[in-house]
């Protein structure tokens, strides 16, 4: 069949190491999830073999653990520990490169090449945190070449969860767990065989090499159903949450989140959207070369809001309440879109377990 | 741009040398060191003893004796900047510990002639007896970072040491957390960055050797570890270690004395 982007075609699972075998030739680095040092990662994948076939996961604030499934599914779990921020925005990032000349300097030719990836199970809130990244890094005036080096041509084989995890909040952020647009290719695993249709041009000339027949209502249905199941999520955001942050900057709950936040990072870290980043230069000992490195900083740092005189976010209380309220209110009227797109990852990967829509829902009433 | 080659001095204190031992481990870059500064006395790494006074001076070690508590002051006077190195130089070290016990019990059951120890009843960091320009951490200090610190020293300009957690170092290595996905014990989230997330990334909780963090929560954190498990006298016993006299490590271990 000639799949037209749209049409829901079904593919046998082996086919999914010709799809990477494609990308390869194609001359893209296919990332997608591996079961890693105690959790589901997103690293390089070669083949079928190297995804987490029957790995599950169970999530709760604070808490992780990888689970075996009575199954061999290969996207079985709900979402890898650390999204693909850091592969369109990594930790660090050479800005550039100079040495002395004469009485100034010059600025070295960068003859690095930005890889060109493929993300092969990216998930709901992941193809949605690329769309808010995207308006971050450029905003008309500006446009951001480290990170469009990588977005422009990245190639999104997008696969739909079949359940949610035990911190996804996504179906209430509007985000997940089903796509409408924005990917390449969007697959859901049924079984030994996955619906797939194809969303752009690309795609669906890939999609053509997949043998893919014809999805039978059966199959369309079982797709339906498994979307459905995973809208079934514990956790849901404060409706018109971004207008009532805005009119809580002060309130009591801010010092009662402050006793448990340990103000260490790790929720910007993870976050998919969180874009902040401090510049460090390095030279050498003679002081002949010198490089700029963009580095991941977060908001609950002190030097983050550091001007003359001081940091203006001394207290953990000030500094939680400008997370939260950027994320979730200042946002919107920032960037055009809330900067949460309910993946959860901030309330898993707290050490402490603290619960963004909790403090939602407290700040609230 | 030629610079007069600044002259720097390496001075030990109560210590096991281990911070001095990173500038020799510095290996490629050492020449480099040599080359831009005159090592005018180094004496883990040349027996060449010259006079100060010295533009650079790194010192390691706390203060343990009565001898070291007046050393201290005549290096400071022969010093333009002076670096503290090391987990013992910035808040005591591991020695520190016979600050919460009697020290005359201790020298009475580990020597046969306790009459030949002098010793002072506590181990503290060099900036309680002087004036200290940085205080570079770490049980040792990373390599990197003391390079990093001599270099901007040399260069006049402010070193990119963070004060933030190891948290974002774990985090920006990809380094999955042995808190969240292994419940390990971790002082991770209030402990100063700087090893580079050493300890987790071999899939071991943090042990604080970089000292408390810029703003620690060590009361929420201790709380999370006994929601995991832990007993009052194992998390007493994660906050003293390597910086223990560290006033956040130290008040958070008091506090759980009464239970221990």
């Amino acid at each position: 069949m000639s799949a037209m982007p749209g049409e829901k075609a079904v593919i046998d699972r082996e086919r999914l190491n010709d799809l990477i075998s494609i990308l390869n030739r194609q001359g893209y680095t296919v990332i997608g999830p591996t079961m890693g040092e105690g959790a589901i990662l997103y690293d390089v994948v070669t083949g079928i073999g190297d995804l987490p076939a029957g790995w599950g996961d169970e999530e709760e604030g604070g808490r992780y653990r990888p689970v075996r499934r009575s199954d061999q599914a290969l996207f079985g779990y709900s979402k890898p520990a650390q999204g693909l921020k850091g592969h369109l925005h990594p930790a660090r990032q050479r800005l550039f490169a100079a040495e002395r000349a004469g009485n100034g300097f010059r600025v070295l030719k960068d003859e690095g090449k930005a890889p060109r990836y493929a993300f092969l199970g990216a998930r709901a809130c992941e193809l949605a945190a690329m769309r808010v990244q995207d308006k971050v890094f450029d905003n008309g005036a500006y446009r951001d070449p480290h990170y469009f080096a990588k977005r422009d041509d990245a190639f999104i084989a997008l696969v739909t969860c079949a359940q949610a995890g035990g911190t996804c909040f996504c179906a209430s952020m509007n985000s997940g767990p089903d796509a409408t647009e924005g990917f390449d290719l969007k697959l859901a695993e049924l079984g030994s065989t996955f619906l797939i249709e194809a969303g752009s041009e690309r795609g669906a000339a890939i999609l053509a090499q997949l043998s893919p027949r014809p999805a039978t209502d059966a199959d369309r249905q079982a797709g339906v159903a498994q979307i459905a199941k995973a809208r079934q999520q514990s956790r849901s955001m404060v409706e018109g949450v971004g207008p009532m942050m805005a009119a809580r900057l002060e309130h009591p709950h801010w010092d009662e989140v402050a006793k448990r936040c340990m103000t260490c990072g790790n929720c910007t870290m993870v976050c998919p959207t969180c874009f902040c980043t401090t510049v460090e230069d390095v030279t050498d000992l003679a002081g002949n070369n010198a490089e700029r490195w963009r580095k991941w900083d977060s908001c609950f740092s002190v030097d983050y809001s550091y001007i003359h005189g001081g940091a203006v976010r001394s207290q953990g209380a000030a500094r939680y309440r400008q997370w939260i309220t950027h994320k979730l209110s200042h946002w919107v009227s920032q960037f055009g879109v809330s900067g949460c797109v309910g993946c959860g990852r901030c309330i898993t990967w707290c050490p402490v377990g603290i619960d963004i829509t909790a403090e939602a829902k407290a700040l609230g009433g | 741009m030629a610079r007069t080659r600044p002259r720097l001095g390496v001075f030990k204190f109560s210590s096991c040398d281990g911070c001095q031992l990173s500038l020799l481990d510095c290996e490629l870059e050492l020449l480099a060191v040599t080359e831009a500064v005159e090592i005018a006395y180094f004496l883990e790494a040349t027996r060449k003893d010259m006079k100060g006074p010295f533009d650079i001076t790194l010192v390691e070690g706390s203060v343990t004796t009565p001898h070291e508590a007046e050393l201290i002051h005549k290096v400071r006077k022969s010093t333009g900047t002076l670096i503290t190195i090391g987990a013992c130089a910035t808040s005591g070290g591991i020695q520190a510990l016979k600050n919460f016990k009697d020290v005359k019990d201790f020298i009475d059951k580990v020597y046969a002639h306790p009459e030949y120890i002098e010793t002072l009843a506590t181990a503290t960091p060099i900036a309680d007896h002087v004036t200290v320009d940085f205080e570079l951490r770490g049980c040792p200090i990373n390599k990197h970072q003391l390079l990093e610190v001599i270099n901007a020293t040399l260069n006049g300009r402010k070193p990119v040491v963070p004060k933030h957690s190891e948290c974002i170092e774990c985090k920006s290595r990809g380094t999955v957390c042995v808190m969240v996905a292994k419940g390990e014990a971790c002082l991770g989230p209030v402990t100063q960055a700087g090893c580079g997330g050493l300890c987790p990334a071999s899939h071991r909780g943090c042990f604080g050797c970089f000292g408390p963090m810029e703003t620690p929560n060590t009361a929420a954190l201790s709380e999370r570890l006994k929601a995991l498990g832990s007993a009052p006298r194992d998390i007493h016993r994660l906050f003293q270690t390597f910086n223990a006299n560290a006033p956040a490590f130290r008040q958070q271990a008091e506090s759980l004395e009464d239970r221990v």
